[in-house]
Protein backbone atom coordinates (compact mmCIF):
# COMPACT_ATOMS: atom_id res chain seq x y z
CA UNK A 1 0.00 0.00 0.00
CA UNK A 2 2.87 2.25 0.83
CA UNK A 3 4.46 1.76 -2.56
CA UNK A 4 1.15 2.49 -4.19
CA UNK A 5 0.83 5.87 -2.55
CA UNK A 6 4.40 6.74 -3.46
CA UNK A 7 3.71 5.78 -7.05
CA UNK A 8 0.69 8.02 -7.29
CA UNK A 9 2.69 10.79 -5.73
CA UNK A 10 5.39 10.41 -8.34
CA UNK A 11 2.85 10.32 -11.10
CA UNK A 12 1.01 13.41 -9.99
CA UNK A 13 4.22 15.30 -9.44
CA UNK A 14 5.68 14.27 -12.78
CA UNK A 15 6.58 17.46 -14.61
CA UNK A 16 5.00 17.77 -17.99
CA UNK A 17 7.83 18.29 -20.39
CA UNK A 18 6.98 20.51 -23.30
CA UNK A 19 9.63 19.55 -25.81
CA UNK A 20 10.18 15.96 -24.82
CA UNK A 21 7.37 13.52 -24.50
CA UNK A 22 9.00 10.31 -25.59
CA UNK A 23 11.11 9.95 -22.44
CA UNK A 24 10.40 10.56 -18.79
CA UNK A 25 12.33 13.22 -16.91
CA UNK A 26 14.59 12.01 -14.16
CA UNK A 27 15.58 15.43 -13.02
CA UNK A 28 13.75 18.64 -13.59
CA UNK A 29 15.42 21.80 -12.45
CA UNK A 30 13.35 24.89 -11.95
CA UNK A 31 14.72 28.38 -11.48
CA UNK A 32 17.84 27.15 -9.71
CA UNK A 33 20.16 29.83 -8.38
CA UNK A 34 23.31 29.17 -6.43
CA UNK A 35 25.75 31.46 -4.69
CA UNK A 36 29.22 30.82 -3.27
CA UNK A 37 29.21 33.65 -0.75
CA UNK A 38 28.57 36.64 -2.98
CA UNK A 39 29.52 34.91 -6.19
CA UNK A 40 26.40 34.14 -8.17
CA UNK A 41 27.50 30.86 -9.73
CA UNK A 42 24.27 29.48 -11.20
CA UNK A 43 21.56 31.73 -12.59
CA UNK A 44 17.96 30.70 -13.18
CA UNK A 45 18.72 27.23 -14.44
CA UNK A 46 15.83 25.31 -16.00
CA UNK A 47 16.68 21.84 -17.28
CA UNK A 48 14.83 18.59 -17.87
CA UNK A 49 17.02 15.52 -17.86
CA UNK A 50 15.72 12.41 -19.57
CA UNK A 51 15.74 8.82 -18.45
CA UNK A 52 18.25 6.38 -19.95
CA UNK A 53 19.96 9.13 -21.84
CA UNK A 54 23.43 10.53 -21.71
CA UNK A 55 23.25 14.23 -21.03
CA UNK A 56 26.47 16.15 -21.55
CA UNK A 57 27.17 19.47 -19.92
CA UNK A 58 29.80 21.54 -21.69
CA UNK A 59 31.17 25.02 -21.27
CA UNK A 60 34.38 26.89 -20.50
CA UNK A 61 36.11 26.70 -17.09
CA UNK A 62 34.21 28.45 -14.34
CA UNK A 63 30.90 28.38 -16.20
CA UNK A 64 29.20 26.46 -13.38
CA UNK A 65 28.90 23.07 -15.07
CA UNK A 66 30.59 21.13 -12.25
CA UNK A 67 28.71 23.16 -9.68
CA UNK A 68 25.42 22.23 -11.33
CA UNK A 69 26.38 18.55 -11.40
CA UNK A 70 27.31 18.60 -7.71
CA UNK A 71 24.03 20.30 -6.90
CA UNK A 72 22.17 17.32 -8.32
CA UNK A 73 23.40 15.09 -5.47
CA UNK A 74 23.86 18.00 -3.08
CA UNK A 75 27.60 17.43 -2.79
CA UNK A 76 27.98 21.13 -3.47
CA UNK A 77 26.73 21.79 0.05
CA UNK A 78 30.03 20.50 1.44
CA UNK A 79 31.43 23.88 0.45
CA UNK A 80 30.69 26.24 3.32
CA UNK A 81 28.85 29.47 2.38
CA UNK A 82 26.82 27.86 -0.42
CA UNK A 83 23.27 29.19 -0.77
CA UNK A 84 20.67 27.92 -3.19
CA UNK A 85 17.19 28.91 -4.29
CA UNK A 86 14.77 27.25 -6.65
CA UNK A 87 13.92 23.59 -6.97
CA UNK A 88 15.39 20.42 -8.36
CA UNK A 89 12.92 17.60 -8.68
CA UNK A 90 14.38 14.15 -8.77
CA UNK A 91 11.71 11.59 -9.71
CA UNK A 92 9.10 14.10 -8.70
CA UNK A 93 10.47 15.06 -5.32
CA UNK A 94 12.25 18.29 -4.51
CA UNK A 95 15.74 17.32 -3.33
CA UNK A 96 15.94 20.46 -1.20
CA UNK A 97 12.95 19.39 0.89
CA UNK A 98 13.95 19.19 4.52
CA UNK A 99 12.42 15.72 4.68
CA UNK A 100 14.70 14.50 1.87
CA UNK A 101 17.88 13.08 3.42
CA UNK A 102 21.05 13.58 1.43
CA UNK A 103 22.09 9.99 2.16
CA UNK A 104 18.86 8.74 0.61
CA UNK A 105 19.38 10.90 -2.46
CA UNK A 106 23.01 9.85 -2.90
CA UNK A 107 22.07 6.20 -2.59
CA UNK A 108 19.94 6.68 -5.73
CA UNK A 109 22.32 9.03 -7.52
CA UNK A 110 25.90 7.85 -7.86
CA UNK A 111 28.89 9.98 -8.74
CA UNK A 112 32.19 9.48 -10.53
CA UNK A 113 34.80 12.15 -9.93
CA UNK A 114 37.36 13.95 -12.03
CA UNK A 115 40.34 12.27 -10.45
CA UNK A 116 40.02 8.56 -9.67
CA UNK A 117 39.44 8.37 -5.92
CA UNK A 118 39.25 4.72 -4.89
CA UNK A 119 39.33 4.05 -1.17
CA UNK A 120 42.70 2.94 0.21
CA UNK A 121 41.37 -0.59 0.54
CA UNK A 122 41.40 -3.75 -1.52
CA UNK A 123 39.58 -3.77 -4.86
CA UNK A 124 37.00 -6.11 -3.35
CA UNK A 125 36.39 -3.85 -0.35
CA UNK A 126 36.09 -0.82 -2.60
CA UNK A 127 33.20 -2.38 -4.48
CA UNK A 128 31.63 -3.94 -1.38
CA UNK A 129 31.78 -0.67 0.55
CA UNK A 130 28.47 0.71 -0.71
CA UNK A 131 26.41 -2.45 -0.25
CA UNK A 132 27.98 -2.95 3.19
CA UNK A 133 27.16 0.49 4.56
CA UNK A 134 23.64 0.02 3.31
CA UNK A 135 23.30 -3.13 5.35
CA UNK A 136 24.21 -6.00 3.00
CA UNK A 137 26.42 -8.35 5.00
CA UNK A 138 25.95 -11.75 3.34
CA UNK A 139 29.29 -12.82 1.86
CA UNK A 140 27.73 -14.72 -1.03
CA UNK A 141 25.56 -11.81 -2.09
CA UNK A 142 28.53 -9.44 -1.76
CA UNK A 143 30.65 -11.73 -3.95
CA UNK A 144 27.96 -11.64 -6.59
CA UNK A 145 27.60 -7.87 -6.40
CA UNK A 146 31.36 -7.38 -6.68
CA UNK A 147 31.61 -9.57 -9.77
CA UNK A 148 28.55 -8.07 -11.41
CA UNK A 149 29.69 -4.51 -10.77
CA UNK A 150 33.22 -5.14 -12.01
CA UNK A 151 31.81 -6.79 -15.13
CA UNK A 152 29.44 -3.87 -15.54
CA UNK A 153 32.40 -1.50 -15.48
CA UNK A 154 34.30 -3.69 -17.98
CA UNK A 155 37.19 -4.34 -15.65
CA UNK A 156 36.42 -7.80 -14.25
CA UNK A 157 38.87 -9.63 -16.50
CA UNK A 158 41.68 -7.27 -15.61
CA UNK A 159 41.31 -7.50 -11.83
CA UNK A 160 39.55 -10.79 -11.07
CA UNK A 161 42.82 -12.39 -9.87
CA UNK A 162 43.82 -9.48 -7.68
CA UNK A 163 40.65 -8.58 -5.84
CA UNK A 164 42.52 -8.50 -2.54
CA UNK A 165 45.17 -6.07 -3.71
CA UNK A 166 45.08 -2.39 -2.87
CA UNK A 167 43.14 -0.40 -5.43
CA UNK A 168 46.00 2.09 -5.67
CA UNK A 169 48.21 -0.57 -7.21
CA UNK A 170 46.47 -0.44 -10.60
CA UNK A 171 46.64 2.17 -13.36
CA UNK A 172 44.69 5.43 -13.31
CA UNK A 173 42.31 4.27 -16.03
CA UNK A 174 41.63 1.04 -14.17
CA UNK A 175 41.14 2.99 -10.94
CA UNK A 176 38.52 5.12 -12.64
CA UNK A 177 36.66 2.02 -13.80
CA UNK A 178 36.90 0.67 -10.22
CA UNK A 179 35.23 3.91 -9.13
CA UNK A 180 32.51 3.37 -11.71
CA UNK A 181 32.09 -0.23 -10.53
CA UNK A 182 31.90 1.02 -6.96
CA UNK A 183 29.07 3.32 -7.99
CA UNK A 184 27.28 0.51 -9.88
CA UNK A 185 27.46 -1.74 -6.81
CA UNK A 186 24.48 -0.06 -5.18
CA UNK A 187 22.55 -0.06 -8.47
CA UNK A 188 21.79 3.63 -8.59
CA UNK A 189 19.25 5.23 -10.87
CA UNK A 190 21.41 8.09 -12.11
CA UNK A 191 25.17 8.34 -12.49
CA UNK A 192 26.77 11.77 -12.38
CA UNK A 193 30.19 12.00 -13.99
CA UNK A 194 32.40 15.01 -13.38
CA UNK A 195 34.96 15.08 -16.20
CA UNK A 196 35.70 11.41 -15.60
CA UNK A 197 38.37 11.14 -18.29
CA UNK A 198 40.25 14.40 -17.81
CA UNK A 199 43.01 12.71 -15.81
CA UNK A 200 43.29 9.69 -18.13
CA UNK A 201 45.24 8.72 -21.22
CA UNK A 202 43.46 8.40 -24.62
CA UNK A 203 43.08 4.61 -24.47
CA UNK A 204 41.58 4.64 -20.98
CA UNK A 205 39.37 7.50 -22.12
CA UNK A 206 38.09 5.44 -25.02
CA UNK A 207 37.28 2.55 -22.69
CA UNK A 208 35.30 4.80 -20.37
CA UNK A 209 33.42 6.33 -23.29
CA UNK A 210 32.45 2.88 -24.57
CA UNK A 211 31.39 2.00 -21.06
CA UNK A 212 29.15 5.05 -20.84
CA UNK A 213 27.41 3.90 -24.02
CA UNK A 214 26.72 0.51 -22.47
CA UNK A 215 25.63 1.91 -19.13
CA UNK A 216 22.97 4.17 -20.57
CA UNK A 217 20.86 1.08 -21.29
CA UNK A 218 20.23 0.83 -17.58
CA UNK A 219 21.17 4.17 -16.10
CA UNK A 220 20.57 7.82 -16.75
CA UNK A 221 23.94 9.50 -17.09
CA UNK A 222 24.85 13.14 -16.73
CA UNK A 223 28.41 13.89 -17.71
CA UNK A 224 30.35 17.12 -17.40
CA UNK A 225 33.11 17.32 -19.92
CA UNK A 226 35.75 19.74 -21.10
CA UNK A 227 36.10 17.83 -24.27
CA UNK A 228 33.58 18.80 -26.91
CA UNK A 229 34.37 15.85 -29.16
CA UNK A 230 33.62 13.62 -26.22
CA UNK A 231 30.24 15.26 -25.72
CA UNK A 232 29.52 14.86 -29.43
CA UNK A 233 30.58 11.19 -29.39
CA UNK A 234 28.73 9.90 -26.38
CA UNK A 235 25.79 12.10 -25.46
CA UNK A 236 22.18 12.23 -26.58
CA UNK A 237 21.60 15.74 -25.35
CA UNK A 238 23.94 18.56 -24.60
CA UNK A 239 23.60 21.61 -22.39
CA UNK A 240 25.93 24.53 -23.00
CA UNK A 241 26.71 26.55 -19.87
CA UNK A 242 28.26 29.99 -19.88
CA UNK A 243 28.79 32.27 -16.88
CA UNK A 244 26.35 30.30 -14.76
CA UNK A 245 23.54 30.26 -17.31
CA UNK A 246 22.24 27.62 -19.67
CA UNK A 247 22.71 29.17 -23.08
CA UNK A 248 21.40 26.28 -25.09
CA UNK A 249 20.06 22.81 -24.40
CA UNK A 250 19.08 20.49 -27.18
CA UNK A 251 19.76 17.20 -28.92
CA UNK A 252 23.51 16.77 -29.26
CA UNK A 253 23.44 16.54 -33.06
CA UNK A 254 21.46 19.76 -33.22
CA UNK A 255 23.84 21.56 -30.86
CA UNK A 256 26.86 20.53 -32.86
CA UNK A 257 25.46 20.88 -36.38
CA UNK A 258 23.02 23.70 -36.08
CA UNK A 259 23.30 25.66 -32.82
CA UNK A 260 20.65 28.26 -32.27
CA UNK A 261 22.79 30.66 -30.28
CA UNK A 262 25.80 32.51 -31.63
CA UNK A 263 27.72 31.93 -28.37
CA UNK A 264 27.22 28.17 -28.60
CA UNK A 265 28.50 28.22 -32.13
CA UNK A 266 31.54 30.26 -31.13
CA UNK A 267 32.33 27.89 -28.29
CA UNK A 268 31.98 24.62 -30.17
CA UNK A 269 33.91 25.97 -33.15
CA UNK A 270 36.74 26.80 -30.73
CA UNK A 271 36.58 30.57 -30.93
CA UNK A 272 36.82 30.85 -27.14
CA UNK A 273 37.06 28.70 -24.04
CA UNK B 1 81.00 55.60 -15.56
CA UNK B 2 79.15 52.79 -13.82
CA UNK B 3 80.81 49.40 -13.62
CA UNK B 4 78.64 46.49 -14.73
CA UNK B 5 76.92 44.29 -12.20
CA UNK B 6 78.93 41.30 -13.33
CA UNK B 7 82.17 43.17 -12.51
CA UNK B 8 80.87 44.07 -9.06
CA UNK B 9 80.00 40.44 -8.44
CA UNK B 10 83.45 39.33 -9.58
CA UNK B 11 85.07 41.83 -7.25
CA UNK B 12 83.18 40.73 -4.16
CA UNK B 13 83.80 37.08 -5.00
CA UNK B 14 87.51 37.67 -4.72
CA UNK B 15 87.29 38.63 -1.06
CA UNK B 16 89.33 36.20 1.03
CA UNK B 17 87.24 36.33 4.21
CA UNK B 18 84.19 34.99 2.39
CA UNK B 19 86.09 31.95 1.17
CA UNK B 20 87.43 31.16 4.62
CA UNK B 21 83.97 31.40 6.17
CA UNK B 22 82.58 29.07 3.52
CA UNK B 23 85.21 26.51 4.47
CA UNK B 24 84.84 26.92 8.22
CA UNK B 25 81.06 26.70 8.42
CA UNK B 26 80.70 22.99 7.60
CA UNK B 27 83.47 22.10 10.05
CA UNK B 28 81.84 24.13 12.80
CA UNK B 29 78.42 22.61 12.11
CA UNK B 30 79.92 19.13 12.09
CA UNK B 31 81.46 19.70 15.53
CA UNK B 32 78.20 20.96 16.95
CA UNK B 33 76.29 18.02 15.49
CA UNK B 34 78.86 15.63 16.91
CA UNK B 35 78.19 16.85 20.44
CA UNK B 36 74.68 15.43 20.48
CA UNK B 37 75.69 12.17 18.83
CA UNK B 38 78.67 11.72 21.17
CA UNK B 39 76.55 12.47 24.24
CA UNK B 40 74.06 9.80 23.22
CA UNK B 41 76.84 7.29 22.64
CA UNK B 42 78.36 8.26 26.00
CA UNK B 43 75.09 7.74 27.84
CA UNK B 44 74.43 4.37 26.27
CA UNK B 45 78.01 3.26 26.96
CA UNK B 46 77.80 4.27 30.63
CA UNK B 47 74.50 2.46 30.90
CA UNK B 48 75.96 -0.70 29.37
CA UNK B 49 79.22 -0.66 31.38
CA UNK B 50 77.47 -0.12 34.72
CA UNK B 51 74.89 -2.74 33.82
CA UNK B 52 77.65 -5.24 33.09
CA UNK B 53 79.23 -4.45 36.45
CA UNK B 54 75.87 -5.15 38.09
CA UNK B 55 75.69 -8.53 36.41
CA UNK B 56 79.13 -9.50 37.74
CA UNK B 57 77.54 -9.30 41.20
CA UNK B 58 74.03 -10.54 40.52
CA UNK B 59 73.55 -13.40 38.04
CA UNK B 60 71.65 -12.40 34.91
CA UNK B 61 69.28 -15.36 35.38
CA UNK B 62 68.27 -14.11 38.85
CA UNK B 63 67.54 -10.73 37.37
CA UNK B 64 65.41 -11.77 34.42
CA UNK B 65 63.73 -14.79 36.03
CA UNK B 66 63.34 -13.63 39.63
CA UNK B 67 59.98 -12.53 40.91
CA UNK B 68 61.15 -10.86 44.11
CA UNK B 69 62.66 -7.40 44.23
CA UNK B 70 64.20 -6.86 47.66
CA UNK B 71 67.28 -4.71 47.10
CA UNK B 72 67.39 -3.17 50.58
CA UNK B 73 67.42 -6.41 52.57
CA UNK B 74 70.43 -6.55 54.89
CA UNK B 75 71.17 -10.13 54.01
CA UNK B 76 69.93 -12.01 51.00
CA UNK B 77 68.98 -9.02 48.83
CA UNK B 78 67.05 -10.16 45.78
CA UNK B 79 67.05 -8.57 42.36
CA UNK B 80 64.27 -10.17 40.33
CA UNK B 81 63.10 -7.50 37.86
CA UNK B 82 59.56 -8.81 37.34
CA UNK B 83 57.80 -6.93 40.17
CA UNK B 84 59.04 -3.66 38.70
CA UNK B 85 58.02 -4.68 35.18
CA UNK B 86 54.59 -5.70 36.45
CA UNK B 87 54.27 -2.32 38.21
CA UNK B 88 55.18 -0.52 35.01
CA UNK B 89 52.76 -2.62 32.97
CA UNK B 90 49.90 -1.91 35.39
CA UNK B 91 50.38 1.83 34.99
CA UNK B 92 50.83 1.56 31.23
CA UNK B 93 47.80 -0.71 30.84
CA UNK B 94 45.48 1.64 32.70
CA UNK B 95 46.90 4.63 30.88
CA UNK B 96 46.25 3.05 27.49
CA UNK B 97 42.73 2.00 28.44
CA UNK B 98 42.04 5.61 29.39
CA UNK B 99 43.93 7.38 26.63
CA UNK B 100 43.22 5.40 23.46
CA UNK B 101 39.41 5.68 23.33
CA UNK B 102 39.40 9.30 24.48
CA UNK B 103 42.34 10.35 22.32
CA UNK B 104 41.01 8.73 19.17
CA UNK B 105 37.46 10.00 19.75
CA UNK B 106 38.85 13.49 20.18
CA UNK B 107 40.84 13.09 16.98
CA UNK B 108 37.76 11.93 15.06
CA UNK B 109 35.78 14.87 16.38
CA UNK B 110 38.51 17.37 15.50
CA UNK B 111 39.21 16.08 12.02
CA UNK B 112 35.71 15.11 10.88
CA UNK B 113 33.19 17.19 12.77
CA UNK B 114 34.70 20.29 14.31
CA UNK B 115 34.43 23.58 12.47
CA UNK B 116 37.62 25.42 11.62
CA UNK B 117 37.02 27.80 14.51
CA UNK B 118 36.69 25.02 17.07
CA UNK B 119 39.80 23.33 15.68
CA UNK B 120 41.72 26.58 15.85
CA UNK B 121 40.98 26.83 19.57
CA UNK B 122 41.10 23.19 20.67
CA UNK B 123 44.33 22.15 18.98
CA UNK B 124 46.52 24.73 20.74
CA UNK B 125 44.79 23.91 24.04
CA UNK B 126 45.67 20.25 23.53
CA UNK B 127 49.25 21.21 22.87
CA UNK B 128 49.36 23.31 26.04
CA UNK B 129 48.03 20.31 27.96
CA UNK B 130 50.93 18.33 26.54
CA UNK B 131 53.28 20.92 28.03
CA UNK B 132 52.05 20.72 31.64
CA UNK B 133 54.97 19.60 33.86
CA UNK B 134 54.51 16.01 34.97
CA UNK B 135 55.02 16.94 38.62
CA UNK B 136 51.75 18.86 38.38
CA UNK B 137 50.05 15.75 37.07
CA UNK B 138 51.63 13.84 39.97
CA UNK B 139 50.07 16.13 42.54
CA UNK B 140 46.80 15.99 40.65
CA UNK B 141 46.86 12.18 40.96
CA UNK B 142 47.81 12.17 44.63
CA UNK B 143 45.65 14.99 45.97
CA UNK B 144 42.63 14.89 43.69
CA UNK B 145 42.15 11.65 41.76
CA UNK B 146 43.05 9.29 44.60
CA UNK B 147 40.64 10.90 47.13
CA UNK B 148 37.86 10.93 44.52
CA UNK B 149 38.47 7.25 43.78
CA UNK B 150 38.55 6.49 47.51
CA UNK B 151 35.16 8.08 48.00
CA UNK B 152 33.72 5.57 45.52
CA UNK B 153 35.91 2.56 46.39
CA UNK B 154 37.03 2.76 50.02
CA UNK B 155 39.38 -0.21 49.49
CA UNK B 156 41.79 1.90 47.49
CA UNK B 157 44.93 2.85 49.40
CA UNK B 158 46.51 6.28 49.34
CA UNK B 159 49.25 4.89 47.07
CA UNK B 160 47.84 2.72 44.29
CA UNK B 161 48.15 1.88 40.61
CA UNK B 162 44.76 3.10 39.42
CA UNK B 163 45.03 6.80 40.14
CA UNK B 164 48.48 7.39 38.60
CA UNK B 165 47.52 5.08 35.74
CA UNK B 166 44.51 7.24 34.93
CA UNK B 167 46.54 10.42 35.21
CA UNK B 168 49.34 9.07 32.99
CA UNK B 169 46.54 8.29 30.55
CA UNK B 170 45.28 11.87 30.77
CA UNK B 171 48.82 13.05 30.19
CA UNK B 172 49.18 11.14 26.92
CA UNK B 173 45.68 11.95 25.57
CA UNK B 174 46.84 15.20 23.92
CA UNK B 175 49.66 13.41 22.18
CA UNK B 176 47.45 10.62 20.84
CA UNK B 177 44.68 13.06 19.88
CA UNK B 178 46.98 15.51 18.19
CA UNK B 179 49.04 12.98 16.22
CA UNK B 180 45.97 10.94 15.24
CA UNK B 181 44.24 14.12 14.12
CA UNK B 182 47.22 14.95 11.93
CA UNK B 183 47.06 11.49 10.39
CA UNK B 184 43.32 11.74 9.77
CA UNK B 185 43.43 15.26 8.37
CA UNK B 186 45.98 14.18 5.81
CA UNK B 187 43.56 11.66 4.30
CA UNK B 188 42.63 13.34 1.00
CA UNK B 189 39.24 15.03 0.81
CA UNK B 190 38.57 13.34 -2.53
CA UNK B 191 38.38 9.95 -0.79
CA UNK B 192 35.87 11.26 1.75
CA UNK B 193 33.85 12.79 -1.09
CA UNK B 194 33.80 9.42 -2.81
CA UNK B 195 32.31 7.83 0.28
CA UNK B 196 29.82 10.63 0.90
CA UNK B 197 28.64 10.43 -2.71
CA UNK B 198 27.64 6.82 -2.10
CA UNK B 199 25.20 7.83 0.59
CA UNK B 200 27.47 7.31 3.60
CA UNK B 201 26.71 9.24 6.75
CA UNK B 202 29.44 11.37 8.26
CA UNK B 203 30.13 8.77 10.90
CA UNK B 204 30.41 5.98 8.34
CA UNK B 205 32.96 8.04 6.45
CA UNK B 206 34.91 8.71 9.63
CA UNK B 207 34.83 5.15 10.93
CA UNK B 208 35.07 3.09 7.75
CA UNK B 209 37.14 5.33 5.51
CA UNK B 210 39.16 7.93 7.40
CA UNK B 211 40.19 5.89 10.43
CA UNK B 212 41.33 2.86 8.39
CA UNK B 213 43.15 5.14 5.96
CA UNK B 214 44.92 6.88 8.83
CA UNK B 215 45.45 3.71 10.85
CA UNK B 216 49.22 3.64 10.51
CA UNK B 217 49.48 7.14 11.93
CA UNK B 218 46.98 6.38 14.68
CA UNK B 219 48.87 3.25 15.73
CA UNK B 220 52.15 5.13 15.69
CA UNK B 221 50.62 7.76 18.00
CA UNK B 222 49.37 5.06 20.38
CA UNK B 223 52.75 3.34 20.49
CA UNK B 224 54.47 6.66 21.12
CA UNK B 225 51.99 7.26 23.92
CA UNK B 226 52.80 3.81 25.26
CA UNK B 227 56.48 4.51 25.38
CA UNK B 228 55.86 7.79 27.20
CA UNK B 229 53.68 5.94 29.70
CA UNK B 230 56.40 3.35 30.26
CA UNK B 231 59.01 6.02 30.83
CA UNK B 232 56.80 8.27 32.96
CA UNK B 233 58.48 8.94 36.30
CA UNK B 234 57.16 11.85 38.32
CA UNK B 235 53.50 10.84 38.46
CA UNK B 236 54.25 7.28 39.58
CA UNK B 237 56.91 8.39 42.07
CA UNK B 238 54.41 10.67 43.76
CA UNK B 239 51.23 8.65 43.60
CA UNK B 240 51.97 4.97 43.05
CA UNK B 241 54.04 4.21 46.13
CA UNK B 242 57.22 2.18 46.43
CA UNK B 243 56.26 -1.43 46.99
CA UNK B 244 57.52 -3.73 44.26
CA UNK B 245 54.88 -6.43 43.90
CA UNK B 246 54.47 -9.39 41.60
CA UNK B 247 50.69 -9.73 41.64
CA UNK B 248 47.53 -8.49 40.02
CA UNK B 249 46.51 -5.97 42.65
CA UNK B 250 45.77 -2.42 41.47
CA UNK B 251 44.40 -0.91 44.66
CA UNK B 252 47.54 -0.90 46.77
CA UNK B 253 51.04 0.55 46.56
CA UNK B 254 53.21 -0.65 43.67
CA UNK B 255 56.55 0.34 42.20
CA UNK B 256 57.55 0.92 38.61
CA UNK B 257 61.02 0.73 37.12
CA UNK B 258 61.26 4.50 36.89
CA UNK B 259 60.05 5.04 40.44
CA UNK B 260 62.68 2.61 41.72
CA UNK B 261 65.43 4.55 39.97
CA UNK B 262 64.16 7.76 41.57
CA UNK B 263 63.94 6.14 44.98
CA UNK B 264 67.56 4.97 44.85
CA UNK B 265 68.89 8.12 43.22
CA UNK B 266 67.47 10.44 45.88
CA UNK B 267 68.34 8.07 48.71
CA UNK B 268 71.84 7.46 49.99
CA UNK B 269 72.94 4.30 48.29
CA UNK B 270 76.71 4.68 48.22
CA UNK B 271 78.69 4.69 45.03
CA UNK B 272 79.85 1.20 44.13
CA UNK B 273 77.22 -0.71 46.07
CA UNK B 274 75.10 -3.34 44.34
CA UNK B 275 72.04 -1.14 44.77
CA UNK B 276 73.86 1.67 43.00
CA UNK B 277 74.57 -0.58 40.04
CA UNK B 278 71.06 -1.97 40.07
CA UNK B 279 69.59 1.33 38.90
CA UNK B 280 71.65 0.99 35.73
CA UNK B 281 70.36 -2.50 35.14
CA UNK B 282 66.79 -1.30 35.66
CA UNK B 283 67.47 1.72 33.46
CA UNK B 284 68.83 -0.54 30.75
CA UNK B 285 65.72 -2.73 30.93
CA UNK B 286 63.60 0.40 30.59
CA UNK B 287 65.71 1.45 27.62
CA UNK B 288 65.07 -1.93 25.97
CA UNK B 289 61.33 -1.50 26.51
CA UNK B 290 61.11 1.94 24.98
CA UNK B 291 63.40 0.94 22.12
CA UNK B 292 61.16 -2.07 21.43
CA UNK B 293 58.18 0.31 21.40
CA UNK B 294 59.83 2.58 18.86
CA UNK B 295 60.71 -0.35 16.61
CA UNK B 296 57.15 -1.62 17.01
CA UNK B 297 55.81 1.81 16.04
CA UNK B 298 57.91 1.76 12.89
CA UNK B 299 56.83 -1.75 12.01
CA UNK B 300 53.15 -1.15 12.73
CA UNK B 301 52.95 2.01 10.70
CA UNK B 302 54.43 0.14 7.73
CA UNK B 303 52.27 -2.91 8.23
CA UNK B 304 49.00 -0.99 8.42
CA UNK B 305 49.77 1.63 5.83
CA UNK B 306 46.82 1.96 3.48
CA UNK B 307 48.33 3.65 0.50
CA UNK B 308 46.60 6.46 -1.24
Amino acid sequence: MNTATIKTKINTAQPTSVEQVEKESVYSTRQLNLWYGNNHALKNIDLEIGENEVTAIIGPSGCGKSTYLKTLNRMVELVPSVKTSGEIHYRGRNIFDSSYGVEELRTRVGMVFQKPNPFPKSIYDNIAYGPRIHGIKNKKILDEIVEKSLRGAAIWDEVKDRLNENAYGISGGQQQRICIARTLAIEPDVILMDEPTSALDPISTLKIEELVQELKEQYSIIIVTHNMQQAARISDKTAFFLNGEVIEYDRTDTIFSNPADKRTEDYISGRFG
Amino acid sequence: MRTSVQELIAKSKDKKSKKIIEKLIPILLFLIASVSVLTTIGIVLTLIIETITFFTRVPLSDFILGTTWLPFANSGAQFGIWPLIVGTLKITGIAIVVAVPIGISAAIYLSEYASDNVRRIVKPVLEVLAGVPTIVYGFFALTFVTPVLQSFFPDIKIFNAISPGIVVGIMIIPMIASLSEDAMSSVPKSIRDGALAMGSTKFEVAWKITVPAALSGIIASVVLGLSRAIGETMIVSLAAGSTPKFDGDFTGSIQTMTAYIVQVSKGDAGYGTTIYYSIYAVGFTLFLFTMAMNILAGYMSKRFREEY
